[in-house]
């Protein structure tokens, strides 16, 4: 008999695997960052590109992108599993289902979230962020980011079966994203009004423990319910 | 070993079977027979755990299989109609994952594709070979396996004469050594006739 | 403990049992929602600041309260659906989620209809307006996600699970939008203090209230009885029931 497979070997064995996958197929990473900038220059163009109106909805529009683009990459992190069978595999393994949720998020915030986080700065420039929100915005997107990640897996779980998930997915999940928006774009406006910010990030990363230990397993109920 | 009471399943609104009591010793070899839409897979899945059965329960060494998932789920293989094969991946990856997953060690990796006749095309992408061959990722791991029971959902379809041959052996060998053997398949096998016990599946009309 | 509950996990028993339980409520409701509007729409006082229009918070504070107590009803019927496999559960969660729509709807108008001359315009963004709205988004995501699986019982399932993540996010929602209000628009005029609510517009209010509950209930159970039969259309009770219709 063998050794049952350590949660971390299998932690790692899943992300390694997704993280190849998602480096052979580089579109599916670059498109995302580009839907972020276009969505970023439409919205400068259609406001008029004035630098102080801009100065003021920079922190609103970038999240928002941000999190559009999100839910956007989101509808593969199980779609492609669960159409060639390899979904069904994972949940037969012996590794709990929450381990291997777990591991395919981490990975799908590696090479979706990471990027758009590093561009970020780019774009508040463009957006003409005042210089004392860029920490701020950087702070929020890599606390925040996850828990959009994480809520947003539950929703990819539970649409999965679906052959028109799409619209649904995000009629799903955009409520449950209100409260990271809200809380995001106020600390990078505090920043940059230079009044503190530090209480704001602390609810976040609040919100974020939070999902991060609960979400995983409503991802896993979720997806035994769409494999049935 | 493994078995299933009072099992029921519909499928939108439709019976599939009614009340049925399955036991699977070891040794066993169980063809699920019946024509398309009779229910094979949904009872294939039910016996995995993939699906809850309307009524009834399926006990793995006498406890229910949702309450001993870990164990159970070490000392089962399914294989669904999807082989599970990522296209992105190659053959070699492929495979050692899906060992490493049942935490199984992955030297002879080599040995086993050449046991399904992909010797030399471990390095080839998934997506560059056809469905059979795709098949046949997914059924090397029964050479090396140490799961019990094996539920394998249509496991011929698109493999050739030879290829059938080797599978039907394999099974054969697998039960000979005490293990459970639980398959559909439309063509008939050409295992010895009290090797295995067959199930046909009834369409059942309301 | 719990024996007393188990014959009325029988669909046929559920069933006959909420059918009795129809032209109670409905009659309670209408007795209650008489008097209650009648006390409220023509005896209770005018506000002294807001006039005669305060007297629209008689249904939109009931609804409001309903929107919020059916989703958190659904939820419990979820984590029955999910934990005890409960079958009826499936059938109840379908029931609550457009009557609860409904009622969030209800609340949304009558709010708007409020705030038109209070604050001179239908829409703003008042906090509890905001979290109404995205209430609203809820429900309509519990009902499209129902309605997108071709199977019943695997949609109730997961429209189980969405029901529960989403009363988990809730409050969280609810609280973030208070504080985003008080954070844009400084202080707003809250629309009611309610500690210091006058007795005679306390006693309507209150059988106001439990009318509309009372109205909810019996709705909620028609739809009940309705989606234990499409659940259950293969039972044998089922079809002498359609057979007894008939003739």
């Amino acid at each position: 008999m063998n050794p049952a497979l350590s949660y971390r070997q299998a932690f790692n064995t899943i992300l390694k695997r997704d993280l190849k996958i998602a480096l052979r197929h580089r579109d599916d990473i670059v498109n995302p960052l580009l839907f972020f900038i276009i969505v970023i220059t439409l919205f400068a163009i259609s406001v008029g590109a004035m630098p102080n109106v801009l100065m003021t909805i920079a922190p609103g529009v970038i999240w928002v992108a941000a999190l559009l683009s999100t839910l956007l990459s989101l509808e593969r992190l199980f779609k492609n599993d669960y159409q060639d069978g390899s979904l069904e595999q994972l949940l037969l393994s012996p590794c709990p289902v929450f381990i291997l949720v777990l591991a395919k998020i981490v990975a799908h915030w590696l090479v979706t979230s990471l990027p758009l986080i590093l561009l970020a700065p780019l774009l508040a420039m463009m957006m003409n962020l005042h210089p004392d929100g860029y920490l701020a915005l950087f702070l929020t997107l890599l606390l925040g980011t996850p828990i959009l990640s994480l809520l947003g897996a539950i929703g990819v779980a539970l649409t999965v079966a679906l052959k028109k998930g799409g619209v649904l997915l995000s009629l799903l999940i955009l409520p449950l994203y209100i409260p990271v928006l809200i809380l995001a774009t106020a600390a990078v406006e505090a920043a940059t009004m230079n009044s503190p910010y530090q209480g704001h990030l602390a609810i976040i990363a609040a919100l974020f423990f939070a999902s991060l230990i609960t979400a995983p397993f409503a991802v896993g109920a979720a997806l035994k319910v769409s494999t049935n | 070993m493994l078995n299933a009471s009072n099992l029921t399943c519909i499928r939108e609104e439709r019976i599939l079977f009614d009340a049925l009591d399955l036991d699977f010793q070891p040794g066993d070899i169980w063809q699920i027979a019946g024509a398309n839409g009779t229910g094979k897979t949904s009872l294939l899945r039910i016996l995995a755990g993939l699906m809850e059965p309307e009524n009834g329960e399926v006990c793995y060494q006498q406890t229910a299989i949702q309450k001993c998932a870990e164990e159970y789920h070490q000392d089962l293989l399914y294989l669904g109609h999807s082989p599970g094969v990522k296209s992105e991946l190659t053959v070699l990856e492929n495979l050692k994952f899906n060992l490493q997953l049942c935490s199984q060690d992955t030297e002879q990796c080599e040995k086993l594709l050449e046991q399904v006749d992909l010797f030399g095309f471990a390095d080839t992408l998934a997506a560059h070979l056809s469905a059979g061959q795709h098949r046949r990722i997914a059924l090397a791991r029964l050479w090396l396996t140490q799961a019990k029971i094996w539920i394998l959902d249509e496991p011929f379809t698109a493999i050739d004469k030879l290829g059938v041959k080797r599978l039907e052996q394999r099974i054969l060998e697998h039960a000979d050594q005490g293990g459970i053997v639980i398959l559909t398949t439309h063509q008939d096998l050409s295992l010895p006739k009290s090797r295995y016990q067959t199930l046909t599946l009834e369409r059942i009309f309301s | 403990m719990w024996k007393w509950l188990h014959p009325y996990a029988n669909p046929e028993v559920a069933y006959q049992f909420t059918g009795k339980l129809i032209p109670w409520f409905n009659g309670i409701a209408f007795i209650l929602l008489s008097i209650g509007l009648f006390l409220g729409l023509a005896y209770s006082p005018a506000d002294y600041q807001q006039g005669e229009t305060v007297r629209i918070f008689y249904i939109h504070v009931p609804a409001a309260i309903l929107s919020m107590g059916l989703y958190f009803a659904m939820a419990i019927a979820g984590l029955s659906a999910l934990v005890w496999q409960l079958k009826l559960a499936h059938a109840a969660i379908a029931a609550i989620a457009p009557v609860g729509a409904a009622f969030t709807a209800i609340a949304l108008i009558t709010g708007a209809a409020w705030g038109k001359p209070m604050w001179g315009t239908w829409w703003i963004w008042d906090a509890r307006l905001t979290s109404e709205l995205i209430l609203l988004f809820l429900y309509f995501g519990v009902i499209a996600l129902g309605n997108a699986f071709e199977d019943k019982s695997q949609g109730a399932k997961a429209v189980s699970v969405l029901a529960l993540v989403g009363v988990v996010n809730l409050p969280i929602i609810h609280y973030s939008v208070e504080w985003w209000n008080t954070l844009h628009q400084g202080a707003t005029v809250t629309k009611f203090a309610a500690p210091s609510m006058a007795m005679s517009m306390y006693i309507p209010f209150v059988i106001c209230f439990f009318g509309c509950a009372f109205l909810a209930g019996s709705l909620i159970c028609k739809r009940f009885q309705g989606q234990v039969l499409a659940r259950n259309s293969l039972r044998p009770w089922v079809k002498q029931l359609a057979l007894a219709e008939d003739n």
